[in-house]
């Protein structure tokens, strides 16, 4: 039975417990290559489509569209077609489903995000995966967190060690924001955090202002970055969505949270009630409005970006890829296709601010391409 | 991120208030000591534990225990509110405001409409409310809907500890009067709850669940009976809308019409009796606002009109039950089709 696979519920985010699917993409019967698209779940967060990870048939449907499973769940079986439909019988009898796991071990385990004091400030990050060569290290956007990594860590920490950091002012960490609050004040987090660890050389990949902050570590340290992932990056031009940054700065109540969210993606179905709520959760820690006016204020003045590095870009030893979604109604897709012919330009339809998150697995096959290369 | 229960949650709500603000204190039967202290310092903190430790982080001066005189009790905050400070007042069983509901509807909730704007009253009353433990009449009601009733006093009836932390500190924030009601069966429950310090706004719901069936407004520990009937009614493809107002005072009233403007069909539950309560206020608001968007009647699930039961099983009886709630739903859905 060595050659039947069972594909179950992944675990997409820290406070994943369950997914519901949506929609199957493939049939009983149909044959099944890696990177195929299998099916539609959606998760408290977002949905998102699961992609095949190996070569089969699809031998079994074992959880039909409607039906909530808990992680690792069996939800379908893969096999060669010579396999006897008993076997596969048996194979579903006999799976054992996975401990769900009590409120006891939810989400402060041991691979849950931990916290350094590092560089005399609070800071929190999340350190999953193991792999050879440097680690892939997630720097989110302006009013994010590491969560906002939840399609790309988990999988990417498959064969690589992965760290995804909350800048100052964002998620976990401190809400103080006693330093110049330019991309290169921000890019003493990731050195702070990367001190802690004992982590020296690492694969950068950031989204918006994290892209931007992602530029001032690799500028100055550039012996230290083997590679530039930077997603919807700010600092490419003038422009940028400023009733976005206002209304978000802005927003108290989950109506007016839910209205500035969904600029983000291209399908605003995909702004969930949970997603609102999470950010609606950290806004109302102490500390956060006033950090995040701050911010605003020094990267967008009056509706506009403030600083640039697009002429800088020629000057990055090292390797250096953008993505951006066509429909980016945050930061125009235009700003990455003037970069079109210096450096890989992937533009995703069908995606807004957020690919990393709405065309999850080609982002992450572009990223672990590019570490290869 | 951590997991707290309601207690903790309100500890450390209050304690880093009381670090932040120096104005902060608390008073009360019991907040002191409690079951067990040598009556000098901090033993339990209070008869739930819930200001276990303050004494002795912040000492007699701003943790004042009193005698069993809720009048002195509530007269004494409503003045230290209005002269300066920021007291946090503990009516351990809300049954005994009747004893100083003067110092409480008449006073604190008055001063800032009598003084022409120029007062403040930066006073919350913690207090107990809640039937389920026998104890019997005098212990065991949930008057929340008599505070919501008073003009000048703000109403919270958190259901769990997230919201818990976040209300107690936006209360004790706020500059006017603030009734805090803790169900006495829900102390233990936890949730994940930051360290940090966070504020919740009044008069924002909670969309508990999703759904475009019925929808269904609870409070406090009906918001756990009433998704324990969600998961039953959803295994027959019921979906219902869960709303947690949060307060009750003031009131979210845009999230319930706009919830009934899309599934057509109320059920408001209610632990308290309900004549001139909160279920039968929200009742009349959507007949007032979404009566044309109604396709059912609106069902009510509250105790009887009735004290409450000493006797176990009549007490069991008494409180809304998740079946009584699954039964009003179908009910609900089921009109006109």
């Amino acid at each position: 039975m060595s050659n039947i696979t069972a594909i179950t519920m992944p675990k997409w985010g820290l406070t994943m417990t369950e997914g519901k699917i949506l929609e199957w993409l493939k049939h009983e019967g149909d044959a099944i290559a890696p990177s195929d698209e299998l099916l539609e779940i959606e998760t408290p967060k977002i949905t998102n489509v699961m992609e095949a990870g190996e070569t089969g048939t699809l031998r079994r449907i074992v959880a039909q569209p409607g039906a909530t499973l808990p992680i690792g769940g069996l939800m379908a079986v893969l096999a060669p077609p010579e396999v006897a439909d008993a076997e596969i019988d048996a194979f579903v009898a006999g799976f054992v489903a996975p401990e769900t796991s009590g409120e006891d071990d939810t989400v402060s385990d041991a691979c849950g995000p931990r916290e350094t004091e590092a560089g005399g400030k609070r800071l929190r990050y999340l350190d999953i995966g193991s792999g050879d060569g440097p680690p892939i290290v997630f720097v989110h956007g302006f009013g994010g967190d590491l969560n906002a990594w939840m399609f790309n860590q988990p999988a990417l920490a498959e064969r690589h060690r992965t760290i995804a950091l909350d800048l100052s002012g964002h998620g976990g960490s401190t809400k103080i924001m006693d330093f110049v609050l330019d991309a290169a004040g921000f890019a003493a987090d990731i050195d702070h955090v990367l001190a802690a660890l004992r982590v020296d050389r690492v694969h950068l990949v950031g989204h918006s202002m994290g892209g931007a902050i992602a530029v001032a570590f690799a500028r100055s340290h550039p012996d230290r970055v083997a590679s530039l992932t930077l997603i919807a990056p700010t600092g490419l031009g003038p422009e940028i969505n400023g009733e976005f940054i206002d209304g978000f700065v802005k927003a108290e109540r989950r109506r007016e949270a839910q209205e500035v969210l969904r600029m983000l993606v291209h399908d605003p179905e995909l702004v969930s009630r949970a997603m609102v709520e999470d950010v609606l959760r950290y806004k109302r820690l102490d500390g956060v409005a006033a950090a995040l006016s701050a911010i605003a204020v020094e990267w967008f003045p009056n509706g506009a970006q403030r600083a640039g590095w697009a002429d800088a870009v020629a000057t990055l030893a090292m390797p250096v890829q953008i993505i951006w979604g066509r429909d980016d109604r945050i930061i125009p897709v235009s700003h990455g296709q003037a970069l079109a012919g210096r450096m890989p330009v992937h533009i995703f339809e069908s995606a807004g601010h957020l690919p990393h998150m709405e065309k999850a697995a080609e982002v992450n096959r572009l990223i672990a391409r590019f570490l290869d290369s | 991120m951590p997991l707290k229960s309601i207690r903790q949650a309100l500890n450390e709500a209050l304690a880093q208030e009381m670090r932040r603000d120096p104005t902060i204190i608390v008073i009360g039967e019991d907040v002191a000591g409690g079951a067990g202290s040598d009556g000098q310092r901090d033993a339990y903190g209070g008869v739930l534990g819930v200001t276990k430790g303050l004494i002795g982080e912040f000492g007699e001066a701003r943790v004042i225990d009193t005698p069993i005189t809720e009048s002195a009790i509530m007269g004494a905050a409503a003045g230290a509110a209005v002269t300066g400070l920021r007291p946090v007042a503990e009516l351990m069983f809300s049954d005994f405001f009747g004893v100083c509901f003067d110092q409480i509807f008449n006073q604190a909730a008055k001063f800032r409409y009598m003084f022409g704007g120029k007062a403040k009253t930066p006073l919350v009353i913690r207090t107990m409310i809640g039937a389920g433990r026998s104890a019997a009449a005098q212990h065991s009601q949930s008057p929340y809907g008599i505070f919501t009733a008073v003009p000048g006093l703000k109403c919270v009836v958190p259901s769990n500890a997230y919201d818990a932390k976040g209300l107690l500190i936006q209360a004790i924030r706020d500059d006017d009067p603030v009734i805090f009601c803790e169900h006495k069966l829900m102390y233990d429950l936890r949730a994940e709850v930051p360290d940090e310090p966070y504020t919740i706004p009044f008069g924002e719901a909670n969309v508990v669940r999703d759904g475009n069936d019925v929808t269904v407004v609870a409070l406090a520990r009906m918001v756990h009976y009433a998704m324990t009937a969600a998961d039953e009614l959803s295994k027959d493809g019921i979906e219902i809308e869960l709303i947690d107002p949060r307060t009750t005072s003031p009131l979210d009233e845009d999230t319930i019409l706009e919830s009934v403007e899309r599934t057509g069909r109320l059920v408001i539950v209610d632990e308290a009796t309900p004549r001139c309560s909160i279920a039968t206020d929200i009742a009349a608001l959507v007949a007032d606002k979404a009566f044309a968007a109604l396709k059912a009647p609106i069902r009510r699930v509250t105790a009887p009109h009735t004290p409450v039961p000493f006797a176990p099983d009549l007490e069991k009886l008494y409180i809304p039950s998740p079946e009584k709630i699954a039964a009003a739903v179908r009910e609900v859905y089921g009109y006109g089709r």
